[in-house]
C-alpha cells in the first residue's frame, strides 16, 4: 500500500519511538510485565506493534482516570454548590469523535503492514513442513531426500520440531480430529490448525535454540499437556539431524512392515524416538 | 417521531389486568412486570453466586495445581477423586463459569431484572405490551437454569468445550454437552420472547409526551439492546441446533471428512465446514458482548446525571453513539477469528471495523466525564458503582485495541490477556454497572434504602480485589500463558508466573467473601433499611413520581404526561436542583438537547 508522504513519515517516527521505549523500560521493568525472548525474525515487529499501542492506549488511560478523579474531586458537593446546566458542546462532540477515529484508522494501517507481511505473503526458498495436530500431540513430517511429501522417504517426528537458523520455514497446518493451535511463543507465532483445512503460515528463527510449542486451542481433557518442542540448528546440525532422523527411520521400517497401522497413525509410530530425541537436542 | 404531546391512553389499556389476590399468581406465576422482573433479580443472582463458586475452584487450581481440596471430593467424587481436580472437570469448570456468569447471571440480572422492573415505569405505562409473553419468558429461563446445573451430575460431566464450544470438539464431547445445547435452545427462546415484548413496550406505550429523544438513557439501551438480541440471537439458535443434530441425529455440519479421533475413524464425518460453528457463533456472540454491556452503560448514563446534579452531557450523542455500536457490532465478529484459518485479507478487514467501533465507546466516555464536569458530585453507593463503571470500563476498552490489531492478536489470542480484557469488560463493565443499578432502584423494588455504610464497604472491597484478581492477567498474556490450561507450571516459558497467580487466587478470595456484605445488606434492608418514600434520590424519571415500592399497573390514576428531557437537574430560576419529567410548567421550555 501506498502512503502518502506524510504518513510514512509519521509512521516511521512512530515506529521508532516505539522501539526506542520498549528496550529502554525493558531494563526498568520486572520480568513478567515484558514479552517473552524474541527468537524469529518478525518477533520485534510485532513486539513495536504491541509497545506503540501500550503507549497510546496508557497514555489515554493515564489521561483519562486523571481528569475522572480531578472531577470527582473539584466538583464534589459542598454546601451551597450549583452544578452547571449544560446539555453538551457540539465541538467537544466532534473533536472527540474524530480523534480517536484517526488513531484508531492509524492503527489499522500499521498494523495492516505487519499483517500482510507475516499472514498473506509466503517466502521463497524455505523450509517445508507439515504439522498434524491430533489430541495431545504435534506430527511433524519432512519431505525426505526426495524434497516431495507423502513418498516413502518422508520423514515422521513427534513433538520434535526442527529447523535450521536464518532460513524462513513454511507450516502445513491441519489436525485429525478437533481445532488445536500451533502456538511458539517466543516466535510470536499462532495459527490454529483445523480439521479438514490445510493452513500455510511462515517464520523464520534469528538464533539456535530450543523453546516450547503449546497448544493454544482448547482441545480436550489433555489440552493443557499437548507440548511439543521446537529446535533451531545451525545449518549444518540441522543437516545431521535429518539424516539421524532418515537412518532412525529406515531402522524402524521393517519392524514397522510387520506390525501394519493404519495411515494416519503412522506418526505416532515412534515413542522410542522422542526419548533419543531429547537427549539429543538438548 | 412528533415532539407534540399527544394524549395515547388506549394502549396503556392494553396491557392493563386485574390485581392477583392469590399467593400463586401475585408472586409465582405473576403478570405484573415488576414482580417478574424481581424474579429475574433473584434468578440471576443465585446464578452469580453459583458461577461465582466455579470460578473460585478454577483459581483455586492456577493457584495450587493439583492440590487436593478434601471436601471437594465428596461433593464431587468423578471431577475430583480425592479432592484432586482431573483435567476434564477443570474444563467443565471455566465452561461452566462463563456459560452461566454470561446467559444466566449478567443478561437476566441486566435485561431480565432492570430492563422488566425499570422500562414499563419509566416509559409511562402500566405494564409490558404482553405480560403473558413476559411471564413465559421467565418460566422458560427456569427449566435452562435447571438443565445447565443438571447437566453437572451426568455421565462425563458437564460440559467442558468452553463457552464458545468450538466444533469438532464440542461434537465428540460426553453427554453434558447436549445438555448444554437444549439449555441454551431453551433460555433462547426465553430471551427472543423477552426482546420481542420490550420492542413492542417501547415503540407503543410511551405515555403521552414521552418522545424517544424524552427516554431516559437506560431505556435507550434496553431498546438498542433487545433489537441486538432479536437479530443475533436467532443465528444462535440455529447453530446450537445444527450441532445439535450433529451430535444426536448423524448430520455433519460441522464435521469434515477423513475425522481421526483416538486412532478410530470417527463415523459421522464428511462434508462439514469446522469454521462455520465460529462464523455462526460470532456472528451472535459479538453483538452478546454489547447485549450485555449496553444496559450498564445506560443504567451509568442514568445514575451519573443524578448525582451529578447535572443534565447528561451529549444526550442525543449518547444515544446516536448506542445505535452506531449496534450496527457496527454485527460487522466485528471476525476480530475472535483472527488466528482461525480465517482468510487473513478478511483478518484485514475485520480489524478496520473493529477499530471503528472503538469510536462510539470512546464518545461515552468522554460524554461522561463531561456530565462530570461543573457537577455537584455526591458519592453515594449507586454512584460509586457508575463511576467504578466508567473508570474499569476504560481498561476494558483500551486493552480491546491490543486484539483488535491483527499482527498484535497473535501474539495475545488466546492467552490470558484475553481473559483480562473480557473480565474488565464483564465485571468491570456490566457486573458493576448492575451493582449500580441494584443499589440504585432497590429503594423503588422494595420500598427501603440500602444501609449506606455497609453499600461503600462492599464497593471498596470489590473494587480493590476485582483489581488485584484481573489486571495481573493482563501480565500472564504478555507473558505467553494460554487460558484454559489446566496446568501451566507444564511449560517452561510460564514458570515463575505460579506467585502471581496465588496472589490473584487470594484476592478472589476475599472478592467472594466480600460479597456477602451485599447479600446480607440486601436481605436485611427489605426490613429494616430506611424508608425510601418516592424520590430518595431526587431524580427526574417518572419510575421515581410514583410510590416505592409502586403501586399495581405503576401509576394511581391517570399517566403522567412528560413535558421534558429525563435530566433536568440543576435548572436556573428553579428552585429544587431536579425538575421531573412530569411537571407541568417549570422555568426551562423542554427543549432539545445538544
Amino acid at each position: 500500500m501506498r502512503l502518502p508522504h506524510a504518513a510514512r513519515a509519521l509512521r516511521a517516527a512512530l515506529l521508532f519511538s516505539a522501539a526506542a521505549l520498549a528496550p529502554a523500560s525493558a531494563f526498568a521493568w520486572p520480568e513478567w510485565m515484558r514479552l517473552p525472548e524474541q527468537a524469529s525474525t518478525y518477533a520485534p515487529e510485532i513486539d513495536n506493534m504491541f509497545h506503540l499501542i501500550m503507549w497510546i492506549t496508557g497514555v489515554i488511560f493515564v489521561i483519562v482516570e486523571l481528569l475522572l478523579v480531578f472531577f470527582l474531586w473539584k466538583y464534589r458537593h459542598r454546601e451551597g454548590r450549583v452544578a452547571t446546566y449544560t446539555h453538551g458542546n457540539n465541538r467537544l462532540e466532534v473533536i472527540w469523535t474524530i480523534l480517536p477515529a484517526l488513531i484508531c484508522v492509524m492503527l489499522a494501517l500499521l498494523s495492516r503492514r505487519i499483517w500482510e507481511q507475516i499472514k498473506e505473503k509466503m517466502p521463497h526458498d524455505a523450509v517445508e513442513v507439515h504439522v498434524t495436530g491430533e489430541q495431545f500431540a504435534w506430527n511433524f513430517r519432512y519431505p525426505g531426500p526426495d524434497g516431495k511429501f507423502e513418498t516413502a522417504d518422508d520423514i515422521l517426528t513427534l513433538n520434535q520440531l526442527h529447523f535450521p537458523v536464518g532460513k524462513p520455514v513454511i507450516v502445513t497446518l491441519t489436525s485429525k480430529d478437533v481445532i488445536h493451535s500451533f502456538f511458539l511463543p517466543e516466535f510470536r507465532v499462532k495459527q490454529d490448525a483445523v480439521p479438514g483445512m490445510k493452513t500455510r503460515i511462515w517464520f523464520q528463527g534469528n538464533r539456535v535454540g530450543q523453546w516450547e510449542i503449546a497448544c493454544a486451542e482448547l482441545c480436550g481433557l489433555g489440552h493443557f499437556r499437548m507440548k511439543g518442542f521446537v529446535t533451531v540448528d545451525t545449518p549444518a546440525d540441522y543437516e545431521k539431524w535429518l539424516a539421524d532422523q532418515a537412518a532412525q527411520q529406515a531402522a524402524d521400517a521393517p519392524k514397522a512392515a510387520e506390525a501394519p497401522a493404519p495411515p494416519a497413525a503412522a506418526p505416532v509410530a515412534a515413542p522410542g524416538k522422542t526419548e533419543a530425541e531429547k537427549g539429543g537436542s538438548s | 417521531m412528533s415532539t407534540v404531546a399527544v394524549p395515547r391512553e388506549a394502549p396503556h389499556h392494553a396491557g392493563v389486568h386485574a390485581a392477583p389476590t392469590s399467593f400463586i399468581r401475585k408472586y409465582v406465576f405473576s403478570l405484573d412486570h415488576k414482580v417478574i422482573g424481581k424474579q429475574y433479580l433473584f434468578y440471576a443472582l443465585f446464578m452469580l453466586v453459583i458461577g461465582g463458586l466455579l470460578a473460585t475452584l478454577v483459581r483455586y487450581q492456577l493457584a495450587w495445581p493439583g492440590r487436593p481440596l478434601p471436601f471437594m471430593g465428596k461433593i464431587a467424587p468423578d471431577g475430583m477423586p480425592g479432592g484432586v481436580m482431573l483435567p476434564e472437570y477443570y474444563n467443565s469448570l471455566f465452561t461452566m463459569h462463563a456459560t452461566i456468569m454470561i446467559f444466566f447471571a449478567i443478561m437476566p440480572i441486566l435485561i431480565g431484572a432492570f430492563g422488566n422492573f425499570v422500562v414499563p415505569i419509566q416509559i409511562g405505562a402500566r405494564d409490558m405490551a404482553f405480560p403473558k409473553l413476559n411471564m413465559m419468558s421467565f418460566w422458560v429461563a427456569v427449566p435452562a437454569a435447571v438443565v445447565i446445573i443438571w447437566s453437572f451430575f451426568v455421565t462425563g460431566g458437564a460440559a467442558a468445550g468452553g463457552w464458545t464450544s468450538y466444533a469438532p470438539l464440542s461434537a465428540i464431547q460426553p453427554r453434558g454437552q447436549t445438555l448444554w445445547l437444549i439449555s441454551l435452545l431453551i433460555l433462547g427462546l426465553s430471551s427472543l420472547l423477552t426482546a420481542v415484548n420490550f420492542l413492542t413496550t417501547i415503540i407503543n406505550m410511551r405515555a403521552p409526551g414521552m418522545t424517544f429523544f424524552r427516554m431516559p438513557l437506560t431505556t435507550w439501551a434496553l431498546f438498542i439492546t433487545a433489537l441486538l438480541l432479536l437479530l443475533a440471537l436467532p443465528v444462535l439458535s440455529a447453530a446450537l441446533i445444527m450441532l445439535l443434530f450433529d451430535r444426536t441425529l448423524g448430520t455433519t455440519f460441522f464435521l469434515p471428512a477423513g475425522l481421526i479421533v483416538s486412532g478410530q475413524p470417527w463415523t459421522n464425518a464428511g462434508g462439514g465446514q469446522v469454521l462455520l460453528w465460529q462464523h455462526l457463533f460470532w456472528f451472535f456472540g459479538h453483538p452478546e458482548v454489547y447485549i450485555m454491556i449496553l444496559p450498564a452503560m445506560g443504567i451509568t448514563s442514568e445514575i451519573l446525571p443524578v448525582f451529578a446534579r447535572k443534565p447528561i452531557f451529549g444526550y442525543r450523542a449518547m444515544a446516536y453513539s448506542m445505535c452506531g455500536i449496534a450496527g457496527l457490532g454485527f460487522i466485528v465478529w471476525g476480530h475472535h477469528m483472527f488466528q482461525s484459518g480465517m482468510n487473513p485479507i478478511l483478518g484485514t478487514t475485520f480489524m478496520i471495523s473493529t477499530m471503528v467501533i472503538a469510536v462510539p465507546s470512546a464518545i461515552k466516555t468522554f460524554n461522561w466525564l463531561g456530565t462530570l464536569w461543573g457537577g455537584d458530585i455526591h458519592f453515594a453507593t449507586p454512584m460509586l458503582h457508575a463511576l467504578t463503571f466508567v473508570a474499569m470500563f476504560v481498561i476494558g476498552g483500551l486493552s480491546g485495541v491490543f486484539m483488535a490489531s491483527t499482527p498484535v492478536d497473535i501474539f495475545i489470542h488466546d492467552t490470558y490477556f484475553i481473559v483480562g480484557h473480557i473480565h474488565y469488560v464483564l465485571f468491570g463493565g456490566s457486573l458493576f454497572g448492575a451493582f449500580a443499578g441494584l443499589y440504585f432502584w432497590y429503594p423503588k423494588m422494595f420500598g427501603r434504602l440500602m444501609n449506606e455504610r455497609w453499600g461503600r464497604i462492599h464497593w471498596f472491597l470489590t473494587f480493590v480485589t476485582f483489581n488485584l484478581v484481573f489486571f495481573p492477567m493482563h501480565f500472564l498474556g504478555m507473558r505467553g500463558m494460554p487460558r484454559r490450561i489446566y496446568d501451566y507450571t507444564q511449560y517452561k516459558h510460564l514458570h515463575g508466573l505460579q506467585g502471581m497467580n496465588q496472589m490473584m487466587t487470594i484476592s478472589l478470595f476475599v472478592l467472594g467473601a466480600s460479597q456477602l456484605i451485599l447479600v446480607l445488606n440486601f436481605f436485611l434492608s427489605m426490613r429494616r433499611g430506611a424508608v425510601a418514600g418516592p424520590n430518595p434520590w431526587h431524580a427526574n424519571t417518572l419510575e421515581w413520581q410514583t410510590a416505592s415500592p409502586p403501586p399495581h399497573e405503576n401509576f394511581t390514576g391517570r399517566i403522567p404526561t412528560v413535558y421534558r428531557g429525563p435530566y433536568e437537574y440543576s435548572v436556573p430560576g428553579h428552585g429544587a436542583d431536579f425538575l421531573p419529567q412530569n411537571e407541568p410548567g417549570g422555568p426551562a421550555p423542554a427543549r432539545a438537547h445538544a
